[in-house]
């Protein structure tokens, strides 16, 4: 017999789905509604959910004090330049991993995959005087490869699974019929592994576009990405709370659309294997 | 031209042989089949001549010219996987002209051939859809279809029809067999299903545990059996291999006898039993017999026409010119 679900347990589920899916949205919507705010609304109690004046000066004046321009740059040189760098490095890894491997891979992957479960300030000491050493401080170059050697272990945890979905078998048909290693991996391996790799791309440019703590820590002002431009924001003496949501949305938008545009793709991505 | 010889062949995976060292031949344009219980490194072999796997010892020859360290690519050999393994992403016209393309051929001559296979293989109205749309069936055509436009010097078969229906199973088996007609080119073929061995091939090897226990023709195998091994393993059912006392009275210590040799009769036969399960096929039955005084349960093929039915009386005589015979070490005696 299949499983039943009676309509109010579907209606229960329902409703608790939509409350978990707004729960994690209202932050975001709520950073979004302050920015339209004036300083004095956005401290008001209680809070103001529509019934306030909307007004554009935060966003004018944030644009005023900072250069926006310059931070969105930063940004997507460092994420894409570590995303480009880690795909580089991990697409052969996983592949030789998922299609030659050998007794220690399993150890391989959960070593790597262990390196994540340190806490990033333990090695902040060790990176910072490397840092200072190789002159790579407030470089947009350094934190490029900071973010990549720190999302590397997810990317080629994804690119892996994905790679071992495709079957052997298919591979070895075409070393029958007459493909070299460069046919076989352009003709046959790469459109199949496409989906795959583009979902990888997206996931390791939001986790490091997202990236705080390194970005905060190893930069100053020339290679500051939009982290930082939030963080600026938040300063010690009185908090502007619209000025910070204004300069937060203009941070995640980017991101936020793109995500939007790609999360069938993302969402395949990261259930891949689980969902056919 | 396509004439394959293994020399001392051998492979082992880390410390165990799963093939020990073999010599065989396979001559141009024959078909020929290794069977075997699963296992018993049919499939390996199959690999090892593809060059899917290195060889541990030995050499391979394909048309006399050493093989043995040429990647698959340069065999000149096509294969056709149990699982299709077609590319998901090209139609079935780019399936059928990858190997061509790979080999660098006119185009116009390309597309010659592929409009040939396709008829030959009923898969013209097919070519622009992709093998996710297809059945089964037409999915298995595609891959020979692909085999057979690089006109190799062999064809390998590995287990090719066991991903589908009884049915459709009997009929690609005679399209293969056409095929082969048609083409007269070498083809080696592996299967577990000792029918598919004995109505293509016209030489069968029989491997069990990496070795070769007989190689000849289907006839030769049903007929002269070199080791109660080949005996169990061909023909269907089985042959009834007898043990004890009654092997004793042949001067053997197993005596085998196929199900087709023996008499059967309600009045009188040299051994009486009861019948235990029958199974009736309509153009013959099958009786599987207990309480004979033997060791073993005896299984005859008679006529359809015998109605007999469980715990019924029944007479058996087994052909005296039929009877094999052998030793303890199971080795046929002449």
């Amino acid at each position: 017999m299949a499983r039943a679900v009676s309509p109010r347990r579907k209606l229960v589920f329902t409703l608790l789905a939509w409350a978990v899916g707004l729960l994690i949205f209202f932050p975001i919507y709520w950073t979004i509604l302050t920015s339209f705010k004036t300083e004095g609304q956005a401290i008001n109690d209680p809070p103001l959910f529509f019934a306030f004046d909307w007004t554009l000066e935060n966003y004018a004046l944030v644009q005023e004090r900072s250069d926006y321009m310059r931070y969105l740059w930063n940004s997507v040189i460092i994420a894409g330049g570590s995303t480009l760098l880690g795909i580089l490095v991990a697409v052969p890894a996983a592949w030789s991993m998922a299609f030659v491997p050998s007794k220690r891979t399993k150890d391989i992957l959960l070593w790597m995959l262990s390196t994540k479960m340190l806490p990033a300030v333990g090695v902040l000491y060790p990176i910072y005087l490397l840092f200072i050493e190789m002159g790579l401080l407030d470089t947009r170059l350094g934190l490029v490869v900071v973010l990549m050697l720190i999302n590397l272990p997810i990317i080629v945890w994804m690119l892996y699974t994905y790679f071992r979905e495709i079957p052997v078998d298919i591979l070895e048909a075409a070393r029958m019929d007459g493909a070299n290693l460069r046919s076989e991996i352009f003709y046959v391996l790469a459109p199949m592994a496409i989906p795959g790799i583009a979902s990888t791309v997206l996931l390791s440019l939001i986790l490091a576009w997202n990236e705080a703590f390194w970005t905060l820590n190893l930069t100053a002002a020339k290679a500051a990405p939009l982290t930082a431009f939030i963080a600026s924001y938040s300063s010690p003496e009185g908090l502007f709370y619209a000025k910070l949501s204004a300069a937060s949305t203009m941070a995640i938008a980017p991101i936020l659309i793109l995500g939007w545009f790609s999360q069938k793709q993302l969402v395949r991505g990261l259930t891949f294997g689980a969902v056919k | 031209m396509g004439r394959i010889q293994l020399e001392q062949v051998t492979k082992s995976f880390g410390n165990t042989e799963v093939i020990h060292p073999l010599d065989l031949t396979i001559e141009d344009g024959e078909f020929a089949v290794f069977v075997g219980p699963s296992g018993c490194g049919k499939s390996t072999l199959l690999r090892l001549i593809a060059g899917l796997e290195d060889v541990s010892g030995g050499a391979i020859r394909i048309d006399g010219v050493d093989a043995t360290e040429l990647p698959p690519a340069r065999r000149g050999l096509a294969m056709v996987f149990q699982s299709y393994a077609l590319y998901p992403h090209m139609t079935v016209r780019k399936n059928i002209d990858f190997p061509m393309k790979m080999a660098g051929m006119d185009r116009a001559e390309r597309k010659r051939r592929i409009e040939n296979a396709a008829s030959i293989l009923n898969l013209t109205d097919y070519l622009d859809r992709r093998p996710g749309q297809l059945s089964g069936g037409q999915r298995q055509r595609v891959a020979i279809g692909r085999a057979i436009v690089r006109e190799p010097a062999a064809f390998l078969f590995d287990e090719p029809l066991s991903n589908l229906d009884a049915a459709l199973r009997v009929g690609m088996r005679i399209e293969i067999s056409e095929l082969h007609k048609r083409l007269a080119t070498t083809m080696v073929y592996v299967t577990h299903d000792q029918v598919e061995a004995m109505t293509m091939a016209d030489k069968i090897v029989v491997l069990n545990a990496g070795r070769i226990e007989q190689v000849g023709s289907p006839l030769d195998l049903y007929h002269a059996p070199r080791n109660t091994f080949v005996a169990g393993f061909i023909g269907s059912p089985r042959m009834n291999l007898i043990t004890e006392d009654e092997a004793a009275r042949h001067d053997a210590h197993t005596i085998g006898i196929r199900p087709e040799h023996i008499e059967v009769s309600d009045e009188s036969g040299v051994w009486n039993g009861r019948v235990g399960v029958a199974e009736h096929l309509g153009s013959d039955s099958f009786f599987h017999v207990h309480e004979t005084g033997l060791a073993e349960t005896i299984t005859v093929r008679a006529s359809g026409e015998i109605g007999l039915k469980h715990g019924d009386r029944i007479f058996l005589s087994p052909r005296a010119d039929v009877i094999h015979r052998f030793d303890a070490q199971g080795q046929r005696l002449p």
